[in-house]
């Protein structure tokens, strides 16, 4: 059986907005084991994106208990949070988020200025190298984001997520901004990640892309409707996939040789 | 500890990427800084300078030195001339006479003139003095003589130049035994004092001509009475007792009743030399509140700035929360921008201060002291200015809620 991730116990999340109390999230269980590719369907108002925000250590419930990685993170501080989602978690986002008139290679370094670990400039360097290697980006380091096609940029914020070894891929409607067919790369990035071992969780609307992952769970009104592992769609190796495998990572893992231990 | 020194480098990178990404911007934004450290610099380089000059002047005239003037002084300090002088040519005899902690007694009459010899004129000041003149000043004649007591007594139409005027009347030099005319009255010139130099404010102590002062009264002002008299104690320790004697003769001298307000008032060396002070330590704190008024109206366009800049990078805080910066590292990386503008501007503003006070010393002439004091304290002052104004915006950046903060737009 392998380890568990995520452990979610009759999580609450309640709003008070001025008289009303609004329930957004209502008694959520969810488990995921490490390895799993888990996508969060619903529609808006439907409470996946408070779940993300706590899944995420962005927010706290209510009520209930939130276990990921093995510690109990639902009665966390502000900081306790930060350390949290620097070690833990690595956030993909709609609208990309990176920094502007800032390099991709310092983009993707950023995390590791907030870590725990005494990094050095060339330690830095070299992890952040790597993690653009993995996505597919290698030799774009000095790049800015806005000589980025939406892709690339996509990638340098997957690249960033990736550089601190984090437990989970937090990934809140990554394509939502692509096209179709860039779409599908990124998809693809995510589901090579996912072979290689990462944890991932999706947060989508859009059932296409929902079917890339290898288990769904449609939330309504602040509850798990359903929960279903479905047949993946995968997406074919890509031109990026090619070019990823065949130049720069003869290894299984790049950040092997980085020293980075959870 | 090493790792957080590691990261507090890293936050200060961050910092000033920041800045450097925004050049036009920050430059402004620190101009306030510039511009009040600047100031201070200046400002107080003038200020020292000036009283520099101040103290060496009042110190040249020895410290024996006692200004005896006509008129009483009121409550507040302030003179007020009651009319007429009353000082007379005898009462400096008195006083020379019957003050055994007095050397020397000098009674000073001034007028101002024309002053013609051959073909050549000059307007200069006339003082009427007495043969101690030399001596309480310490000034001595460069060519030919002082005139003598003889000459005092005998209201002789003599005078010694000083050496601006021998050089504007006589310009091949050869003055000693000529005729002068002054106000049509001839006067023979008996010596040419030595060059002395600017006094405390400026002017050229050279620029006058010394006659017996009972000449001056009788030939040239009309005048009875002595404008001052300027007295030098027996020694510097005797400047009090000399004082007090002074005070008991001339009250006595004057009729005036126990009690009874002087008519007349005294200045020692040290007492000029202690209201030049204060009136330079005035001037100085204004002009000091003036810039410490610039310097937070600097403060206060950091604190806009930051503050703008704060809401404009809401986003970016939001991403940087995310990917696990605690408060206080957003707190600390806009308090160092913040800091560092301060800093870089009160820089800027040394070196502006020390360019300005140059230019004013080689332009307007005064004398200027650039002190080490003044550079530390403003600089001071920038920092913590930059600390104080940073602060409200880097804690309200560092207090932005990291879910709302992503949502920006």
């Amino acid at each position: 059986m392998p380890p568990r991730v995520i452990e979610i116990n009759q999580l609450v999340k309640i709003y008070q907005m001025g008289e009303v109390e609004v329930r957004a999230l209502d008694g959520v269980d969810l488990l995921v084991d490490v390895g799993e590719f888990l996508a969060v369907m619903g529609p808006s108002g439907s409470g996946k994106s408070t779940l993300m925000n706590i899944v995420g250590c962005l927010d706290r419930p209510t009520s209930g208990s939130y276990i990921l990685d093995g510690v109990d993170v639902s009665k966390l501080s502000r900081d306790e949070r930060a350390v949290i989602r620097n070690a833990k978690i690595g956030f993909v986002f709609q609208s990309f988020n990176l920094l502007a008139r800032t390099s991709a290679l310092e983009n993707v370094e950023l995390p590791l200025l907030y870590g725990e670990f005494g990094w050095t400039t060339e330690l830095r360097h070299n992890a952040a190298r790597a993690s653009l290697q993995r996505v597919g980006l290698g030799g774009r380091e000095d790049h800015y984001p806005s000589q980025l096609s939406g892709g690339q940029q996509q990638r340098v914020a997957i690249a960033r997520a990736l550089v601190t070894n984090p437990a989970i891929l937090l990934a809140d409607e990554p394509t939502g901004n692509l096209d179709s067919r860039t779409s599908e790369e990124i998809m693809g990035i995510f589901q090579q990640l996912n072979e290689e071992g990462k944890t991932i969780v999706l947060i989508t609307h859009e059932p296409d892309i929902a079917q890339h992952a290898k288990r769904i769970v449609h939330v309504r009104d602040g509850r798990i409707q359903k929960d279903e592992r479905i047949e993946q769609r995968r997406v074919a190796i890509g031109r990026w996939a090619v070019r990823h495998r065949s130049a720069t990572h003869p290894g299984p893992s790049p950040l092997c040789g980085v020293g980075v231990t959870g | 500890m090493k790792n957080s020194i590691q990261r507090l480098g890293n936050i200060t990178i961050v910092g000033l990427k920041a800045i450097s990404r925004n050049k036009l911007r920050s430059f402004l934004t620190m101009l306030g800084i510039v511009i009040g450290v600047g100031c201070v610099i200046a400002v107080v380089a003038i200020g020292n300078g000036a009283t520099k000059s101040v103290e060496n002047t009042i110190n040249s005239l020895g410290t024996n030195y006692i200004m005896l003037f006509p008129g009483a002084v009121t409550q507040s300090g302030a003179r007020l001339f009651t009319g007429n002088s009353n000082l007379t040519p005898e009462d400096a005899d008195a006083i020379k006479a019957e003050c055994p902690a007095v050397a020397y007694v000098c009674p000073t009459v001034r007028a101002a003139a024309q002053v013609v010899a051959g073909e050549l004129n000059w307007g200069t000041s006339i003082q009427g003095v007495s043969t101690d003149y030399p001596l309480i000043r310490s000034w001595n004649v460069d060519q030919g003589d002082f005139f003598t007591d003889q000459d005092v007594k005998s209201t002789a139409k003599v005078c010694v130049l000083g050496a601006t005027v021998a050089e504007n009347l006589f310009p091949n030099g050869g003055a000693v035994g000529q005729i002068v005319r002054i106000k049509n009255v001839p006067f023979k010139v008996d010596g040419v004092l030595e060059r002395k130099g600017g006094n405390m404010m400026g002017q050229d102590q050279d620029d006058t001509i010394v006659a017996p002062y009972s000449t001056v009264m009788k030939r040239l002002s009309g005048k009875t009475k002595l404008d001052m008299i300027q007295i030098s104690a027996a020694a510097p320790n005797l400047v009090q007792e000399a004082q007090s004697e002074i005070e008991a003769v001339l009250r006595q001298r004057h009729r005036i009743p126990p009690g009874g307000d002087s008519d007349f008032q005294m200045r020692s060396q040290e007492e000029i030399a202690q209201t030049q002070a204060q009136s330079m330590g005035t001037l100085k704190n204004l002009l000091l509140i003036i810039a410490g008024v610039s310097l937070l109206i600097g403060g206060i366009g950091i604190m806009n700035i930051m503050l703008v800049s704060v809401t404009e990078r809401t986003r970016e805080i939001g991403i940087r929360m995310a990917i696990g910066a605690k408060g206080r590292h957003i707190l600390l990386q806009f308090l160092f921008e913040a800091v560092t503008l301060a800093i870089v501007g009160g820089l800027i503003g040394v070196a502006l201060g020390i360019a300005t006070s140059g230019v004013v010393r080689h332009f307007a002439g005064w004398p200027i002291v650039v002190t080490v004091d003044s550079i530390a304290l403003s600089f001071g002052v920038a920092a913590c200015v930059g600390i104080f104004f940073g602060f409200y915006p880097a804690r309200k950046a560092s207090r932005l809620d990291p879910i709302d903060a992503l949502r920006y737009e």
